[in-house]
């Protein structure tokens, strides 16, 4: 699998990563080697073979729905860059927001 | 300054000989004497440790780790401590609340002195990738100490602390513990909480300890397990899944099932590794030991699945750091701007890369031919470790094909690094338990024997493993940075 620039650009587009050009570059080859070698799974008949996402068996957990504390706001908001009125505060959503 | 067992320490403390102080000015004493070559430690908390064994000593407290000195990853939140996962993007992060195992380890009585060294998110193999610090090898300045939880194995292995908890996604504790030279186990997926461990990929992620025996570790883990409402995957055990550690652990190897993996895959395999893993299997065999031979036939394919399941979760994961909320936020007039180069600029490389690789598995066209494909790899992976356990107790194998290699050596070619990690990565994806063991010296570097074993036992790689200790066939050597023991 050959992995180019323009590809890299797309995914990083995805994952919201600013991608300068340089690292584009080192990347397109690294993943085409890593994309080359997770090939070797072809190479096994999977046909019919259930996924695994967990290792053990697992069900939904659920806690009877009654009220308890929760963090406190002023903490929950301790690490917030910017923060007004009890509320994390971001730059303005619909200005260069175009593609959101 | 000689070295102590905890089971020692603990019991020089109850018999009243020695004080909380007395450990904890040791440790941070080892701390500065050694860790300005070592770079362990990325946070240093000794005031905030003094303070607490002083409290201690006034109080009637108790508890079965009390007074113990120890440190915790980077990756694992503590309340008013800085936690940074090695990433720019957390570098001033000051979380609000204890994870639980801080919280675990406070109510046993320990005493934290610091938050070491790590990968970056914990994605590396050698803690080169980490933001801030490169840690060397206790037995080696030139040498990494193997990774992602390099900074906690080189602080147990020089005798900084005790004991230090890390965390295992592919191997980041089992390896840096080959590497440096001490004992490490990942414990059973689900045994120990992950509440308060930054996310790295969550069907993987598992927290064990580091520690300079089994013995030690045992003592650990009877503090850090058990069910956790707020981790939804932890696990609820029967009772006599729960019991005691430390309890049966020098019943010897008489009667236990050793099981060697016919065509183990061998590339890149040292020798000298290979001879001494084979020298350990040949010491336990003749303590009264049975030798099996099973077969793990998908092991080759565990490394190519790993690194498709672990970047598709981190992803996922990592998406949580945005600058919104916590974190490095850059400056930008737009919000998906915002995102974007808050990302960029706090993120390192090798973090990067996996979200790049991740986002691809899961992306629209490719997800069946690789997150899905990997995912029924999965299986056959697992139920090979079941099959192979119908007809032994315990797997052994190396914990790494090589010793601890140089600062740089691997640096620049991802997949060689990731290959590096082909012997640990199946019991995550199989969520089995398994610890390194060390058992021998290869030009002064350490090598670790691998023990497995079937889920939620880890009695029986603790007993194998104590086992093993008490036979060392080979001579031990005192690390060129740290504590001579």
């Amino acid at each position: 699998m050959k992995i180019t620039e323009e590809t890299v650009s797309h995914v990083a587009r995805l994952a919201r990563l600013a991608m300068p050009d340089s690292e584009k570059a080192l990347l397109a080859p690294q993943l085409s080697d890593i994309l080359d070698y997770a090939e070797t799974l072809q190479r096994v008949d999977l046909t019919g073979v259930e996924p695994t996402s967990h290792p053990f068996q697992q069900t939904n957990v659920l806690r009877d729905d009654v009220v308890r504390d929760s963090l406190p706001r002023d903490a929950a908001l301790m690490n917030a860059p910017d923060s007004e009125a009890g509320q994390v505060r971001v730059p303005a959503v619909l200005e260069g927001g175009s593609e959101a | 300054m000689t070295l102590h067992s905890l089971k020692d320490m603990i019991a020089s403390i109850r018999s009243g000989e020695t004080s909380p102080s007395d450990w904890v000015n040791e440790s941070l004493d080892a701390i500065e004497r050694y860790d300005g070559a070592l770079k362990s430690f990325l946070t240093v908390t000794a005031e905030e440790a003094r303070d607490h064994a002083k409290k201690q000593q006034l109080t009637n407290e108790s508890g079965p780790l009390f007074g113990i000195p120890y440190a915790l990853k980077d990756n694992m939140i503590t309340k008013g401590i800085r936690t940074t996962a090695a990433s720019r993007i957390l570098e001033n992060y000051i979380p609000p609340y204890d994870g639980t195992v801080a919280q675990k380890l406070r109510q046993s009585g320990g005493i934290l002195v610091g938050k070491t060294n790590m990968d970056e998110f914990a994605m590396g193999s050698s803690t080169e990738t980490s933001a801030f610090q490169k840690t060397a090898n206790p037995y080696g300045a030139n040498y990494v100490p193997g990774g992602s939880s390099g900074g906690s194995a080189a602080a147990v292995a020089a005798g900084l602390v005790p004991f230090a908890l890390g965390s295992d996604t592919g191997g980041s504790i089992r390896q840096p513990a080959a590497f440096c030279g001490c004992f490490g186990i990942k414990p059973t997926y689900g045994r120990v909480s992950r509440y308060g461990l930054i996310a790295f990929a969550s069907s993987l992620d598992q927290i064990g300890p580091f520690t300079r025996s089994a013995e030690d570790a045992a003592i650990v883990l009877n503090a850090i397990c058990g069910y956790d409402p707020m981790d939804s995957t932890s696990a609820k055990l029967p009772a006599e899944q729960q019991v005691d550690f430390t309890a049966g652990i020098d019943a010897g190897v008489k009667g236990i099932r050793i099981g060697i993996v016919r065509n183990l895959p061998e590339e890149g395999l040292q020798p000298a590794v290979k001879a001494a893993v084979d020298g350990a299997v040949r010491a336990l065999q003749g303590a009264g030991a049975e030798v099996v031979e099973v077969e793990l036939p998908h092991m080759e394919y565990a490394v190519a699945t790993y690194y498709l399941i672990a970047p598709a979760e981190a992803s996922s994961n990592l998406a949580r750091f945005d600058g919104v909320r916590y974190g490095r936020r850059a400056e930008a007039s737009g919000v998906i701007d915002m995102f974007e180069r808050s990302r960029s600029e706090g993120f390192g490389m090798e973090v990067k890369r996996r979200i790049i690789i991740g986002t691809y598995a899961l992306s629209s066209g490719y997800y069946d031919a690789y997150y899905k494909r990997a995912q029924q790899m999965r299986t056959k992976i697992r139920q090979d470790y079941e099959q192979a356990f119908a007809s032994c107790d315990v797997i052994l194998m190396p914990t790494a094909p090589t010793t601890a290699f140089q600062f740089g050596e691997k640096a620049d070619n991802p997949l060689q690094m990731y290959l590096n990690d082909i012997y640990t990565i199946p019991a995550n994806l199989a969520g089995i338990p398994g610890a390194s063991v060390p058992c021998g010296f290869s030009d002064g570097l350490p090598i670790g024997l691998q023990i497995l074993a079937k889920p939620f036992d880890e009695h029986s790689i603790l007993r194998v493993a104590h086992a093993y200790e008490q036979l060392r066939t080979f001579t031990w050597q005192a690390p060129v940075l740290g504590v001579a023991r």
